[in-house]
């Protein structure tokens, strides 16, 4: 072997044995912080932007009452008898109703299976006209990605939603889709995902990203979303997860810290 | 495995070296959830590895058919591109059947609650009728399998541009950048299927792959005073760090406070279907940089350091396919066995390592029946 191609397949060596250590070293990091998280936690970045929720402080401030309306597809349920009660819808109003004392908080699930962002923003001033919500979370993107919708029609039907909203006085969070390593060859979510965190930040309201969020629990060991269970176990957890993790940031984007319920109190 | 040299047809190394790069950079963005694709340059600007590889192709083929136009005629070398744009057609069916036996494999053992809205889309093999006809007319695409489509349409339409590049280039890239702006104005794009457009759009894309092949007809040495001015350099230095500084605020969230909102109103969306004007500047001020630092002559074009690269860059078509299947591939593995980081990591390198051996290993049944230095365009 010349001395040259001696030299460069050494330098091929020594530069594969790098990356396989920093990935390595990036692994056992990840798995030493994982081991001191609870489930659910997320980082700060992941969650909060700057974005306000003026409609949901006016509420709980006023009458202490705050009412918000769940709009989405498939994924914002769960099948089953148990379904209901364990879905995030109903884990969120939990969560809230926990952590501000003293106010009564409705949260309605508005579900409606295999709809487009478009057709979910046209009915949008009919499927709220008879709850009247201070908040609305519309989730969206799975059933447009899934049906590969023109990514200029599913910007304008988000915006076309969200004024809707706007105009009904209520405020809105936008809900992504959710991390499925399993579809992923199969949906393509993530310019769809893109739209969406373009028109939160063109609109100005925040955005729950659910696919970076699960995303960030599968890296961080707290659920395997590649497992192939077929009971609800998985589901129920990850679903009052997302419930908690919405309640955090509608408390943080609607400045609701003061009305918390203090540890101990 | 030998390095190979500059050829006697002038043939640019450059070109299959970065053509080689870009092809795995797509295979490690490709596979979805991938850790390792954080070293791409999509990551790092607006443009991706897309559009290198696009504009490389456009300069291949034009200098390859070219000189075949110029030679042999009109007839001949269309039926030469026609021929090409058939196999490629092959190439994408064969991986598209590949494609639908991952995912039937992948879904059949797979009934978890949590994820059943995003199973229905597996409907579609109930209906194996529309999928494939579907699928036949190119109208149904799985997902990162949007290249070779565009590629086939671009090809099929080639033989009048080239033709026209050869006659009057000015005219040939006016008429390219007028179908960008009106493909642009009236929403001009190929139907897909169940709905929607195509995710590459032919008629905005062929801007890139003309332009590289007006570069390759004398283009490049027009454009010489202009690449070695410092201005331009200057200019495309600026834009690539505002490039960065955006790309990256949108992975660091600190950052993001730093963009006001009236520039984001402008910026936003960056749209890769129709190739945003922002992606095109993108990729021209990269490529700019690139020639202006990296010269023909460059020595390391012969070192041993840089030939996997180039290597996989002067057998495109397969290498791209043989990306496109790693990529299912390791998809099915860190479904199947782990997703972790480190099987994460082990799918990346070992594809980059595969591409490698298909390409050296193409050169060598190439060596064997005695041809020369490959000359095909892709």
């Amino acid at each position: 072997m010349p001395m040259k191609t001696r030299f460069v397949t050494k330098l091929w060596g020594v530069a594969f044995a790098a990356a396989v250590a920093f990935f390595a070293a990036i692994g056992v990091f990840s798995a030493a912080v994982a081991a001191e998280r609870p489930p659910c936690a997320v980082p700060d970045n992941l969650l909060f932007s700057g974005s306000r929720l003026n409609y949901v402080s006016a509420a709980i401030a006023g009458q202490r009452k705050l009412t918000i309306a769940v709009v989405g597809t498939g994924s914002s349920a769960l099948a089953g008898p148990d379904g209901p009660p364990s879905a995030y819808p109903a884990r969120l109003e939990a969560a809230l109703t926990q952590r501000l004392s003293g106010a009564s908080v409705k949260v309605v699930p508005l579900v409606r299976s295999r709809q487009t962002g478009d057709v979910l923003a046209k009915g949008m001033a009919k499927l709220l006209s008879d709850e009247k919500p201070d908040l609305v979370i519309w989730q969206a993107g799975t059933i447009d990605a899934m049906r590969r919708v023109d990514l200029d029609s599913f910007k304008n039907a988000l915006e076309e939603g969200i004024d809707t909203i706007h105009k009904r006085k209520a405020d809105v969070i936008l809900m992504n889709m959710q991390y499925s390593p399993r579809t992923e060859s199969v949906i393509p979510e993530a310019p769809y995902a893109e739209v969406m965190r373009v028109v939160a930040l063109l609109r100005n309201v925040p955005l729950y990203d659910r696919l970076a969020i699960m995303r960030h629990w599968s890296e961080v060991g707290a659920f395997d979303f590649y497992a192939a269970g077929r009971d609800n176990v998985l589901a129920q957890r990850v679903h009052n997860c997302i419930g908690r993790t919405i309640a955090a940031l509608i408390i943080d984007a609607g400045r609701l810290q003061l009305f918390e319920l203090k540890a101990g109190q | 495995m030998h390095a190979p040299a500059v050829t006697a047809t002038g043939r640019d190394l450059r070109l299959d070296l970065f053509r080689g790069i870009a092809l795995w950079l797509i295979f490690l963005d490709h596979i979805p959830s991938n850790a390792v694709s954080w070293v791409t340059i999509r990551n790092y600007g607006f443009s991706d590895a897309t559009e290198i590889f696009i504009f490389i192709s456009g300069y291949t083929a034009a200098f390859v058919y070219g000189r075949s136009m110029a030679e042999r005629g009109f007839i001949v070398s269309s039926a030469s591109i026609l021929r090409r744009a058939w196999q490629i057609y092959v190439a994408h069916i064969f991986l598209f059947v590949i494609y639908v036996g991952e995912i039937s494999y992948v879904a059949s053992s797979f009934e978890n609650p949590l994820y059943a809205e995003e199973m229905s889309i597996l409907d579609f093999l109930k209906q194996p009728d529309q999928t494939m006809i579907q699928a036949l007319l190119l109208k149904f695409r799985p997902v990162n399998m949007d290249v070779l489509p565009l590629y086939i349409v671009l090809l099929l339409l080639f033989s009048p541009a080239l033709w026209l590049l050869q006659r009057g280039h000015a005219i040939a890239l006016s008429a390219s950048v007028a179908l960008y702006v009106l493909a642009w104005k009236f929403g001009w794009n190929l139907p897909a299927y169940p709905e929607g457009d195509w995710y590459f759009n032919p008629f905005a894309w062929q801007l890139l792959f003309v332009f590289g092949a007006w570069c390759a007809l004398g283009g490049a040495a027009r454009l010489g005073s202009f690449l070695n001015s410092r201005i331009t350099l200057g200019i495309a230095l600026v834009y690539i760090a505002f490039s960065a500084f955006i790309a990256l605020s949108w992975y660091l969230p600190g950052l993001s406070g730093f963009v006001p909102s009236w520039l984001e109103e402008v910026i936003y969306p960056i749209d890769k279907t129709n190739l945003d004007v922002l992606r095109l500047a993108h990729f021209l001020a990269l490529a700019a940089v690139t020639v202006r630092f990296i010269p023909r002559s460059w020595q390391m074009l012969q070192s041993r350091l840089l030939e996997p690269a180039i290597l996989c860059g002067q057998h495109s078509l397969e290498i791209f396919c043989m990306g496109v299947f790693l990529a299912f591939a390791g998809h099915f593995a860190l479904v199947e066995i782990s997703g972790a980081l480190w099987m994460q990591v082990v799918i990346s390198v070992a594809g980059i390592l595969l591409m490698i051996a298909t390409a050296a290993l193409l050169s060598w049944y190439k060596g064997m029946e005695g041809r020369k230095a490959p000359m095909r365009p892709s």
